[in-house]
């Protein structure tokens, strides 16, 4: 058994080996709970240094436990149907794979695709839009949005407080039972934190450790030409708000990052996501428009909407070939990182259940 | 009888005695000072709900709620010196609903006669980007500020003027101003709009709040809720029934910044 949940180890565990230890006192040495698996965060080599403040919250074995259980907990939703985990799947790199946007709490529709949580360590800011500016205040918004979770933080709280295994695991992450929304939230943001993807077949490729066909070979050629100026490596983004060139709908235009800023320049303009597991991450663009990867080609050459904030680089015909498609497409498909979205680590803990 | 008249003469000695209290000369000596903030509507107190006033604009209104943070207090003596109260007990949420929000007490303020008082509406930017764990009591998300925080566009919500009009224009008839915007620039991002204002008051009259280790002073101020409405920029309710990330939101944060009086002081 590679992981192993508190609740297990806390009751059940310790009653078995108090039983064991009562028939046979000679095997107290194996039948003891194995020390936790040690959580700690790690760089991967040729990524920059962080963007999240480690010394404010270290990431913790305790804690990542607490966090994670968090992360699948339907608790932190208004009738306990949504958590996290509902639109943040796994094996989607932790998107909602087949929703255009998020599908929130009584069938309720939000209006922006739910972003992969991965890498978020180097992330400056969150949301499309860029409107927060810390992880450990982001799953407020979550909880907190009508079309989602549709629940105040202070009923979050209240009722972890009211759960004793919820004191125990904070007990254990925190030193003390204390329940309240700063450790709340450090615990969420040390799952969220360990959900690093940089073990795909184009890291390997990179430190020689796998080959790419021409095709790939081609993709990637492409990629540094024409796609990398934003969706810079290691992280396949540069943390910038642009227009690209997306339409925005005749009802209901989202203005992006300028419902935050007020600024005329940023009309339209979203967060460059990461393309670290795109091929995993279906449907593309803000709002989920694009169903396909090769929908994403199509837009890319030169199916641009012209407005004032259209990014410059899209202004003097930016188009790909079919041959660029095919083998950008291919290199992209390099990009999904098995280890990842198989990492028993961030798998749900036992009884959750996913959500449609 | 006799000993009546002297401990009414001993008490009206020890009043007229408070006007002429020996400067503070112990650097040391500390006292303690309560601010009271009495939510008006003009002229009139504030009454939530059912009375009906009107706006500049001649707009008949009545109020729902009104709340809005005071933080970074600085006290001024006569003779310049300046007491600043530790920043992490200086953020207060006054909310109409909450009575016991008016009142808040400040222990361990440096004995002097102070005259002037400054301090910010809204939360400041370095404490809008603190660490969470820094963000207790009024400035918790879960608990003091729950409501109001903006999750989305990650800050506090200065004030918030929320209540119905016959002739807003929003389809209940309702109206919310929820000013808030720190400023940004965090992660040497974009600037957003600043809606946190600096205010100085004077006591009025030649007035003193004096404090002492054995005196303790009461400073009562009125927060005129119209205000917010009205002033450099007279806002509709019929225009404009909800202000909230709006570029107007700083227009009206320029009326609240003429919102508070010092009404008087309260020597004990």
């Amino acid at each position: 058994m590679r992981h192993r949940y508190w609740w297990g180890q806390g009751i059940l565990l310790p009653v078995l080996t108090i039983l064991f230890i009562s028939c046979n006192k000679t095997e107290q040495q194996e039948t003891m709970p194995p020390v936790p698996e040690n959580i700690a965060f790690v760089k991967p080599a040729g990524f920059p240094e962080p963007a999240y403040r480690f010394t404010d919250n270290p990431v913790t074995t305790d804690g990542f436990a607490l966090g994670k259980v968090l992360f699948y907990d339907g608790a932190l939703s208004r009738d306990g149907t949504i958590s996290c985990a509902s639109c943040h799947i796994q094996a989607n790199a932790f998107t909602h794979h087949g929703h255009d946007v998020s599908h929130g709490i009584d069938d309720r529709l939000g209006v922006r695709n739910s972003p992969s949580i991965q890498n978020l360590a180097w992330s400056t800011t969150f949301f499309w839009d860029g409107g927060v500016h810390d992880l450990d205040l982001q799953p407020i918004v979550p909880i907190e949005n009508p079309v989602e979770m549709d629940e105040k933080l202070g009923n979050v709280i209240k009722r972890l407080q009211a759960n004793t295994r919820y004191q125990q695991l904070f007990q254990k992450a925190f030193g003390s039972p204390d329940i309240n929304s700063a450790r709340m939230l450090k615990a969420l943001s040390q799952f969220m934190l360990m959900l690093v993807s940089a073990n795909s077949r184009y890291d390997r490729y990179l430190q020689g450790r796998e080959t790419f066909t021409d095709s790939e070979k081609n993709g990637l050629a492409v990629f540094q030409q024409k796609c990398a100026s934003c969706h810079q490596p290691p992280l396949f983004t540069d943390n910038s708000f642009r227009n690209n060139g997306v339409a925005p709908r005749m009802y209901g235009a989202d203005s992006g990052r300028y419902v935050i800023t007020l600024a005329g320049e940023d009309m339209y303009r979203f967060k460059v996501p990461s393309l670290r597991n795109v091929a995993l991450t279906a449907p593309y663009m803000h709002d989920g428009r694009f169903g396909s990867l090769e929908s994403v080609m199509n837009h890319y050459d030169n199916n641009f909407f012209d407005s004032p904030t259209l990014d410059p680089v899209f202004r003097n015909g930016f188009a790909l070939t079919e041959t660029d498609k095919r083998d950008l497409t291919a290199f992209l498909r390099t990009l999904s990182d098995k280890e990842f979205i198989t990492d028993r680590r961030f798998e749900p803990p036992p009884g959750f259940i996913p959500r449609d | 009888m006799k000993n009546y008249i002297l401990l009414i003469a001993a008490v009206l000695l020890a009043s007229c005695s408070k006007d002429t209290t020996a400067p503070a000369t112990d650097p040391s000596e500390t006292g303690t000072m309560t601010l009271e903030f009495d939510n008006r509507a003009g002229s009139d107190d504030l009454i939530l709900g059912v009375q009906v006033y009107t706006n500049a604009q001649g707009e008949k209104l009545t109020i729902t709620k009104f709340a809005y943070y005071v933080s970074n207090f600085r006290f001024i003596t006569a003779n310049g010196n300046v007491y600043t109260v530790p920043q992490d007990s200086s953020y207060f949420l006054i909310s109409e609903a909450d009575k016991a929000s008016a009142f808040h007490t400040l222990k361990n303020v440096p004995a002097g006669d102070y005259v002037q008082v400054k301090f910010m509406i809204g939360v400041d930017s370095t404490r809008s980007l603190m660490d969470i764990s820094k963000r207790t009591g009024a400035l918790d998300p879960a608990t003091g500020a729950s409501d109001m925080y903006w999750g989305w566009n990650s800050g506090y919500i200065f004030a918030k003027l929320e209540g119905s009009s016959p002739s807003s224009t929003d389809r209940q008839k309702l109206f919310r101003y929820h000013v808030g915007l720190f400023g940004g620039g965090f992660n040497n991002g974009v600037k957003t709009l600043n809606n946190t204002r600096e205010v100085t008051l004077t006591i009025p009259n030649n007035g003193k709040a004096i404090i002492r280790k054995d005196r303790r002073a009461q400073v009562h101020f009125f927060a005129d809720a119209l205000k917010m409405l009205n002033g450099t920029t007279n806002i509709s309710v019929a225009a404009n029934p909800n202000v909230m990330v709006d570029a107007l939101s700083a227009k009206i944060a320029d009326n609240y910044t003429q919102m508070f009086i010092i009404d008087h002081v309260h020597n004990e």
